[in-house]
């Protein structure tokens, strides 16, 4: 099996995981349900770049929060839900990166290739169903960052905002030391 | 002396919202194709239904951008249909071009929709006066995309010897093949890049992580790189491979390197050097790429017929490895 995807590049910051919500997974799943279902309703033919890939299962490993999410952007039978690292439920893809950088590919700011060329993306398994799934969100209307942020009303809004402003601080931290 | 032209800046869109992105960033024309054979970037989930390249030219067209249909593949012999059936509806969608690499499309243009203008791919590899003169001459060419292995003197040579427009890459993948004539794909993974359009299909590319944080790149049944853990990376393909050869210790690129071509400091000597159009690769790349590319090079050629020194953008995280050369814009020996 393949390793999990760590390197120093993708390792969590000192202190472990410092996007960690407190929040038990319990809490988050349906939240989880009913914002891939938003995205579905407002995206419909987002489907159709996935392919025979609408039935996989994605697994996306934000490396610095304590747990991962699970995907089957499947129309017919959506899921989408948090699950812990121990023991990572069977899936064709694996994406990992840093919270930060998995949200602002979301936001549709950053280019996946940059972000694969500079190791701070790494994509295990079935690489078509991931290339499916980037160009299938890639194509969306509005990003979906912007889209989950609005559900949330203003709240949602300031928070994309924050993590905006966070995603930004980083990139030039990381564009000094290069 | 002519005054100078203003060169278009031609973008690519792999999907209807990167052309949006290309069109609301300055883009003079979008380049982009079907999902079929007749598109040299014949990636799954890429790519336009005919339903989406309608919607999208009108968008276009809109905001005042052509829009450029790549059917720049080579059919198999005697397998021409489903290439005329996609000159048939760029013509009835309104397309402002077709890229073309095959004179069998070419001719079909020719004879069918004689005001729908030709454009000569970066596939068909013509350098020379007397190829491109042919071009135009057999088939009412109108531009020409100049393969990526000529000096700037070169090019200025060739504009004023040739009877057609020029257009040449300033910025993305580096191919340093005979464009159009590489069957490095073929062989590894069976599928043709200059017929079924795709080179390393991702079916056929695997990543491996070991635990020391390296990565392997995995072509087919081939490894062609490794990566270390602090090291970048580039595109799965073959030309980029690094590989083990007696001639040399450790690992070798022995045809090229992850790199990109990058020819934002050369601009001011492409357009007096009387270049009518700019090309910018990457279909196959992010909007997020799309929009920052094609913002940077429109305020760049803006601000150079402005007679203003141009502000060039910092490009090169979005380059291949994170590398970028000026090619054989500057010298034959980039290498
Ligand atoms: S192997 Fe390289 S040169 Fe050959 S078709 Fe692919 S990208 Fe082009």
């Amino acid at each position: 099996m393949t390793p999990d995807p760590q390197s120093s590049r993708l390792s969590g910051g000192p202190g472990g995981f410092p996007f960690a919500p407190p929040l038990p997974l319990f809490l988050l799943n349906p939240i989880l349900r009913r914002i891939v279902h938003r995205i579905a309703v407002q995206n419909p033919d987002m489907f159709d770049r996935l392919g025979p890939h609408r039935h996989a299962y994605f697994l996306i490993d934000p490396v610095d929060i304590p747990f991962m999410l699970y995907l089957r952007p499947d129309p017919e039978a959506l899921d989408f839900r948090a699950v812990g690292r121990r023991n990572p439920p069977p899936h064709a893809a694996r994406i990992s990166g840093k919270f930060l950088d998995l949200l602002t590919l979301m936001d549709t700011e950053q280019d996946g290739d940059a972000l694969f060329f500079s190791r701070d993306l790494i994509v295990t398994g079935d690489t078509e169903a991931v290339v499916c799934l980037r160009n299938a969100l890639d194509d969306v209307d509005d990003p979906i960052a912007e889209s989950v942020a609005d559900m949330f009303g203003p709240p949602g809004r300031a928070a994309l905002n924050a993590l905006r402003r966070a995603a930004e601080n980083a990139q030039k931290r990381k564009g000094a030391k290069t | 002396m002519n005054a100078m032209v203003k060169p278009e800046l031609i973008c690519p869109a792999g999907t209807p919202a990167a052309l949006r992105s290309a069109v609301d960033a300055g883009a003079d024309a979008v380049y982009c194709g079907y999902q079929n054979a007749t598109n040299a970037r014949n990636f799954v989930g890429l790519n336009f239904t005919p339903e989406e390249m309608e919607k999208s030219i009108r968008y276009a067209h809109d905001g005042g951008t052509k829009v450029l249909i790549t059917l720049n593949t080579f059919p198999p012999a005697g397998k021409v249909e489903l290439w005329k059936e996609m000159v048939d509806l760029s013509a009835r969608l309104g397309a402002d071009a077709c890229i073309v690499a095959d004179i069998a499309v070419a001719a079909y243009i020719r004879d069918n929709y004689p005001d729908l203008r030709i454009h000569l791919s970066v596939q068909a590899a013509a350098s020379s006066p007397e190829a491109i003169e042919y071009y135009v001459r057999e088939f009412g060419v109108k531009r020409v995309v100049l393969p990526r292995i000529m000096t700037i003197s070169e090019i200025k040579g060739l504009v004023q010897e040739i009877p057609c427009e020029v257009e040449t890459f300033i910025f993305g993948n580096h191919g340093l093949m005979v464009e159009g004539r590489c069957s490095l794909t073929n062989y590894v993974t069976g599928q043709s890049t200059n017929m079924d359009g795709a080179c390393s299909p991702a079916a056929c590319v695997k990543y491996e992580r070991a635990a020391d944080g390296s990565m392997s790149t995995i072509l087919g049944d081939y490894m062609i790189d490794r990566f270390g853990p602090e090291e970048t990376a580039g595109y799965p393909t073959i030309c980029k491979g690094r590989y083990k050869c007696d001639a040399r210790d450790g690992g070798y690129y022995a045809f090229e390197e992850p790199i990109s071509l990058n020819a934002s400091t050369m601009l001011p000597d492409l357009i007096s050097a009387g270049v009518h159009a700019f090309k910018i690769e990457g279909r196959q790349r992010s909007r997020a790429y799309v929009k920052k590319v094609v913002a940077a090079f429109r305020e760049a050629v803006d601000s150079i017929m402005a007679g203003q020194e141009p502000k060039l953008a910092d490009l090169v995280a979005l380059t291949e490895g994170q590398k970028q050369t000026e090619g054989a814009l500057k010298t034959k020996k980039w290498r």
